[in-house]
């Protein structure tokens, strides 16, 4: 396999694809052409008369071409840890992936918390020319809760949200003044919803599990009791809010209450807390020690429901790239955390195979919803929108292997799941920058 | 002009805010100070229709040009006028607000001019004593010389209020000087919009009668009257704003901004300025426009009117007045 760019922008008609695009309710089956960084055309019978003279041609073999994937929470680690992942090491996954854009926290080091990290991550991700990334700016200075960072500034050089990362912002009056600041520039603040008083020394979720296994609970309170307190304080300011990976069912059933009442929030989740439940820690497997923890049946299933009613609004791989240094610890002392760039898309895809979701609404939480909570110009198959493309075959089975996966942290909750739905290829700005073989 | 007796004048017996008070009130106010202007620029300052007078300046607040202003005002009518820093004297030594009032009313004083840093402080002192009570600032609530000053250069300058724009710019939320203004200058017929980031902006502001907005660019959109507020740096620490360079970037006077006004708008600001906080120096020093110098000549001229309307309006039997 190869992930380098393989091909300067020309013209390229993506022929014999099934088209999905999920903004407009296409499936149907036709064509793309590309031109230089943008969709020229599609729909199907576009080279009905042939593919003109001087065009590439690229035969999609029946496969689905959908817009490129939008992941909205990615650690990078770069800079300050690159031994556990850097901009190049993810934008290799990103792409094996299907995803084309993603958005990092601003957890690195230094912090993103001004104007020079945000280009810098800017500037790295464009000299890779690999998938796009973009920055969340830091809530506040050095992500220690305190004081605003300078958002106004930040957003000027390229930060599209505000999020204090895996921390959460915990002092009220603090959320109250950077949701209240945030609207002043329409900007959104995403939260990490977890009160840390309550999760103050757990490994995992609180219940039977953690009893038998001598671990300390982190109660489903946690998370609820910090969505509820920032439902109310956006409903004070009328500020944006978006809560990151919702993992409880009572969580989630807050923000559908919260939607039904008009308060401008949304929220996202990820795989693990859709296909995976608390047993996955089983025996101590401290690639399982995720946060939010892994947690009931109950909630997994209230999870799904949650992406079927349309309450949750966006998948987000939550990419958290660990060395073995920080997993091969007892439980505890383990760091939390998974990597999901490269199964983000098979593992959602399950949704779709086991019956839950149609194909195009589980792409649309892959695409055009999270792109559009951001305000990025992807997500859509439309003409004169960045060829930003996936490729993909949505029955071909594989297992996830450690040794198979690009990322350069390992640390994978699917370690071994066999998985049916792979990408075949991902294109961006024009550029076919993956491509599987064989 | 000081010996007529207007067709309506000011009759109450302290002057605590704007608020509440009607436009032929203002308009007394207003003409009385007229008069004043063209004294103090006269050799011989000096009147004597305060002679006999007390005027206690009582300030628990670090001031400077207010306290200064109403002294010159008291003594150019004639006036004896003490000063009396409070925050470093009784307070210190425990004494509560009202004692310090009742310790003052047995000394006879006419006129109490009071700053105090609690809102409300002033109109609880003033229903404990005998003497008119003049508020020089209490709090977030109200600072009613001072609109009556920025009233009165604008008057001069534009003929009248009514029919004015004028934007408030800055920390409305913590300034007596914005809402004293908007009272005054909503009762007077101008229309008033208050520019600032959403945490400088308090809760309900629109229900004060003003306009809300949150781009500079936007709010000073066809504006006669740009007032800008001084922005207290500390403010920073509880999250009002992420920091200076962030505020001026965004919230700062400046000639980019100022263009979006009308050609020949005004530019204000009570004082003291922090030049690169909320205004660009170049801006505050444009003599054209900015009428910040005369904001303080036209205060001496208004606290004096103040004074003189109410002292005429005490009984000479001072025991009569409580």
């Amino acid at each position: 396999m190869t992930s380098k760019s393989e091909s300067a922008p020309g013209r390229v008609a993506y022929i014999n694809a099934r088209l999905l695009d999920p903004a407009s309710d296409l499936d149907a089956t036709g064509d793309v052409l590309t031109e230089g960084e943008a969709i020229a055309d599609l729909g199907p019978g576009l080279f009905a008369d042939g593919v003109p003279e001087g065009v590439e041609i690229v035969d999609c073999g029946g496969h689905c071409l959908c817009p490129g994937l939008v992941d909205i929470r990615v650690q990078l680690r770069e800079p300050g840890e690159e031994h556990k992942g850097t901009l190049a090491s993810a934008g290799r996954a990103a792409v094996a992936g299907g995803i084309t854009s993603m958005v990092c926290l601003p957890n690195t080091l230094p912090v993103i918390d001004d104007m020079s990290a945000v280009e810098f991550v800017a500037r790295r991700a464009r000299l890779l020319g690999l998938t796009k990334v973009y920055a969340y700016g830091a809530i506040t200075k050095g992500l220690e809760g305190k004081e605003l960072a300078e958002m106004g500034m930040l957003t000027e050089s390229g930060a599209v949200a505000f999020t204090d990362g895996v921390t959460a912002l915990a002092d009220a009056q603090v959320m109250r003044q950077a949701l209240n600041y945030a609207r002043t520039f329409d900007l959104l603040i995403i939260q990490h919803p977890e009160e840390p008083s309550l999760a103050l020394g757990g490994d995992m979720n609180a219940g039977e599990m953690a009893t038998r296994m001598g671990l300390v609970g982190i109660p489903r309170e946690a998370e609820v009791i910090m969505v509820e307190r920032d439902l109310r304080l956006a409903e004070l300011t009328g500020g944006r809010l978006h809560f990151a990976h919702l993992s409880t069912g009572i969580a989630i059933d807050a923000v559908r209450q919260a939607k039904a009442r008009g308060i401008n929030v949304t929220c996202d989740t990820a795989p693990p807390y859709f296909a995976l439940n608390e047993t996955a820690v089983g025996d101590y497997r401290t690639f399982a020690k995720l946060s939010p923890p892994l947690r009931h049946e109950e909630d997994r299933l209230a999870v799904i429901q949650g992406l079927l009613d349309g309450t949750i609004d966006a998948i987000a791989s939550d990419h958290a790239p660990e060395d073995e240094d920080a997993k091969r610890l007892p439980f505890a002392q383990a760091a939390f955390g998974g990597i999901g760039l490269e199964t983000l898309l098979s593992v959602s895809l399950e949704l779709y195979h086991n019956g839950y979701l149609p194909l195009l609404q589980v792409l649309r939480l892959l695409t055009c919803k999270p792109s559009d909570l951001l305000g990025l110009s992807a997500g859509r198959l439309k003409r004169g929108a960045p060829a930003d493309l996936t490729l993909f075959d949505p029955d071909s089975a594989w297992r996830v292997r450690e040794q198979d996966l690009l990322s350069k942290s390992k640390n994978t909750p699917f370690d071994y799941r066999p998985l049916q739905g792979r990408v075949l290829m991902s294109v961006v700005d024009g550029r076919r920058v993956f491509s599987r073989d064989s | 002009m000081i010996e007529d007796e207007t067709a309506f004048s000011y009759t109450h017996r302290h002057l605590l805010g704007i608020e509440g008070l009607s436009p032929p009130e203002i308009t007394a106010l207003l003409d009385q100070s007229e008069g004043y202007v063209e004294q103090n620029r006269q050799a011989d300052k000096k009147q004597g229709v305060l002679r006999g007078r007390t005027i206690i300046n009582l300030f628990f607040e670090a001031s400077t040009r207010t306290r200064t202003s109403f002294e010159l005002a008291g003594k150019r009518l004639g006036g004896d006028v003490i000063n009396m820093s409070v925050s470093n004297s009784s307070v210190k030594k425990g004494e509560t607000l009202i004692d310090t009032a009742m310790t003052l009313n047995a000394m006879h004083p006419d006129v109490l001019v009071v700053r105090h840093p609690a809102s409300g402080a002033v109109k609880l002192l003033s229903e404990k004593v005998n003497c008119a009570v003049i508020n020089a600032g209490d709090g977030s609530h109200e600072h009613p010389t001072q609109a009556l000053l920025d009233a009165l250069t604008i008057r001069r300058r534009r003929g009248e209020l009514s029919g004015l724009t004028v934007a408030i710019c800055g920390d409305v939320q913590h300034s007596r000087v914005a809402r004293s203004n908007i009272h005054l200058l909503n009762t007077m017929g101008a229309r008033v919009r208050v520019i600032a980031p959403r945490t400088l902006i308090p809760a309900e502001a629109a229900r004060l009668g003003v306009e809300v907005f949150h781009d500079m660019d936007r709010g000073l959109e066809g504006c006669d009257i740009v007032m800008m507020l001084r922005l207290q740096t500390e403010r920073m620490h509880s999250n009002f704003f992420p920091s200076i360079r962030e505020y001026f970037h965004f919230f700062a006077l400046d000639y980019d901004n100022l263009a979006k006004a009308k050609p020949d708008a005004l530019i204000m600001h009570p004082g003291p300025m922090n030049r690169g906080v909320e205004i660009d120096s170049e801006v505050a020093d444009d003599y054209g426009r900015s009428v910040i110098r005369e904001q303080v000549e036209m205060g001496v001229a208004v606290r004096m009117a103040c004074l003189e309307l109410l002292s005429r309006n005490l009984s000479n039997d001072i025991s009569r007045n409580l």
